[in-house]
């Protein structure tokens, strides 16, 4: 009888576990079915370099490229500002503060991921939109920097909790050495510790992008969503979220639109699929040494 | 710690009497469920309906519909979305029984019902304006309509050019499956007499929402937007538009909507299917036209129609 629980036991966790990796694998093979349909009648180099999006207008134009280039500088700004934050405050948290503070800011920090993005994008319309542009002097507020600071602060958590547990899994032998040898705390932190935490910084950033890269409704409601090709992170954009999350309602499925914006998910999902991978990669050379 | 422990205990045999319970309770009501379900179910035919269409009028119709139920309890009505286009389909292929709708029926959309035995019968029940709103301490206070369509496809880039201030113009505009999107681009951009239509400029920013725009709107004295006359409070102002140089220029009130001398309006319809009329969908059309009905539609800021338009429905659909 115990024997028989057991195996059962273990059918449904196998089961459980093969679960994800088959909707995984149905989700990339639809997303790919309709993209194929869909570059069989649309040339992909025009899809990927195209710099104008009108899907409903006489003629049809789908091109991408004005998005890629809305969703890279949204990430790269909120990357710029989100990696030396968080990676100061992981410092912070695990080498500098007492452990009754460190247990408080912890779970703060991690309290931060929970803020629902449309109420991030609902505070960042309200009060970060008009401060950017009067203190830029700039036309409209609605800019790639606003959905830059709004997702920064959408990254901070993951980038933060990661980074911190590789920073406490660097030996405490290695840091006892260099202070020992005279070394100072900043000398240790900058020279020991990082250098020996990097690869899991890296994996923490890499995973704070997949975040940001991802994330649709607070982008759409801070960035302004104009599809022309932007000069500046100061000047409105659109991004490949958004342009799925307002098309996809009115479409009718099937058509050339419809597999259009199915395009843009795979586009977007090779994208996140790659960095994750990387993540993964740098992750798995941290716990090898 | 050994309270905790206590707890956690009387918790557990607690819930396993509560899922006892739930599971009778769940079994009993299934048991009810399926012998009552049978007997209603002429009853529901009768006293139930489906309205489907567009999601301009969604939220007048389920106001609309939610009054109606409290005055008869014993009516069931359903009211989606999904815009104009898929409540004609949904009269067509008799899944709904009225279909809202804020533009009239196409002539393919006519025949295609036809081909399936349906009779499109047409009532208008609201106007809509739609008002072009700037913020309040921008000096314009008035336009064309040909200016408005180069602003709206960046001819016109700088408020200087229509008697403002020297300020670059940001356009804001809707997502393209937003009612009010569609009908600005057919009332005021436009088209030419084959298919080159004019597009919303490339630099304009698609706004979520209605209310996106407001916002916009009204902390940035650049901005110029459009949408529902509801939406015009002291926070914005609205632009008072003539149709040309020439003609006299309109502030977008409700009696201006009302007397049909604001240039960007539009109706607003029911469709019924002709052929077959249920008792509940009359009733329904009755009440949407009567005073109370109307009230509601200038509640939730759409422009009652005026009486002799509402005469001449009721007597077109009683001839049915």
């Amino acid at each position: 009888m115990r024997k028989i629980i057991d195996t059962m036991i273990e059918k449904v966790i196998f089961l459980c576990g093969m679960l994800s990796v088959i909707f995984v694998i149905l989700i990339f093979s639809f997303l790919f079915i309709e993209s194929f349909a869909f570059f069989r009648g649309f040339n992909i180099i025009k899809f990927i370099a195209g710099r104008y999006w009108y899907p409903d207008s006489e003629p049809v134009s789908f091109g991408i490229f004005s998005l890629l280039v809305g969703s890279f500088l949204v990430t790269l700004g909120a990357c710029l500002i989100a990696v030396p934050l968080s990676v100061m405050t992981a410092l912070y948290i695990s080498e500098v503060v007492s452990k009754n503070v460190r247990d408080i800011l912890k779970s703060l920090v991690e309290l931060m991921a929970a803020i629902p993005s449309v109420v991030i994008g609902f505070i960042g319309m309200i009060v970060l939109v008009p401060c950017v542009r009067k203190l830029f002097n700039i036309p409209t507020g609605l800019t790639a920097f606003s959905g830059s600071v709004m997702l920064a602060f959408m990254a901070i958590p993951t980038i933060v909790t990661i980074s911190e547990d590789a920073i406490r899994s660097v030996p405490r032998q290695y840091k006892e050495g260099a202070l020992a040898l005279g070394a100072t705390k900043w000398q240790t932190i900058r020279r020991i510790v990082l250098k020996t935490a990097r690869p899991g910084i890296i994996a923490a950033v890499m995973l704070g992008i997949g975040r940001v890269i991802g994330e649709t409704m607070t982008v759409m409601m801070v960035t302004g969503n104009s599809s022309r090709i932007p000069h500046s992170i100061f000047e409105p954009v659109r991004t490949m979220t958004a342009v799925i999350a307002a098309e996809i309602g009115e479409t009718v499925s099937g058509s050339m639109h419809y597999k259009a914006l199915f395009s843009i998910g795979l586009v977007l999902f090779l994208i996140t699929f790659i960095i994750n991978f990387a993540a993964e990669l740098f992750l798995g050379k941290n716990k090898n040494k | 710690m050994y309270k905790v422990k206590g707890f956690v205990m009387c918790f557990n045999n607690h819930t396993r009497y509560y899922s006892v319970k739930v599971l009778f309770f769940f079994l009993t009501s299934l048991f009810f469920c399926s012998c009552t379900k049978s007997q209603s179910e002429k009853d529901k035919y009768f006293s139930s309906m489906q309205i489907k269409g567009s999601d301009t009028v969604v939220n007048l119709i389920q106001e609309l519909s939610e009054e109606f139920s409290r005055q008869h309890p014993s009516f069931n009505i359903g009211v989606t979305g999904g815009g104009s286009g898929n409540g004609f389909v949904s009269l067509v292929s008799g899944t709904c029984d009225i279909a809202m709708s804020s533009r009239e029926i196409e002539k393919k959309e006519i025949m295609l019902a036809k081909s399936n035995n349906i009779e499109p019968n047409e009532f208008k029940i609201g106007l809509d304006g739609i008002v072009v709103i700037v913020n309040r301490n921008n000096p314009v206070n008035k336009l064309t309509l040909e200016q408005l369509r180069d602003i709206f496809t960046a001819k016109i880039t700088n408020w200087k050019e229509v008697g403002g201030e020297d300020r670059e113009i940001v356009i804001l505009s809707r997502e393209s499956n937003s009612g009010t999107y569609i009908f600005f681009e057919e009332r005021v951009l436009g088209c030419g007499d084959e298919d080159n239509c004019n597009r919303f400029a490339v630099q304009s920013l698609i706004m979520p929402s209605s209310q996106a725009i407001y916002n916009e709107v009204f902390q940035n004295p650049n901005a110029l937007g459009y949408t529902g006359i509801g939406f015009v409070n002291g926070g914005v102002k609205a632009i008072s538009v003539a149709v040309n140089a020439n003609s006299e220029y309109v502030y977008p009130t409700l009696e201006n909507v009302m007397n049909y001398t604001y240039p960007i309006l539009r109706p607003l319809y029911l469709y019924t299917n002709g052929m077959r009329i249920r008792n509940v969908v009359k009733m329904f059309i009755d009440y949407v036209l009567s005073e109370a009905g109307q009230k509601i539609v200038l509640k939730t800021s759409f422009v009652p129609i005026k009486k002799k338009e509402q005469k001449n429905k009721i007597k077109n659909y009683r001839s049915v």
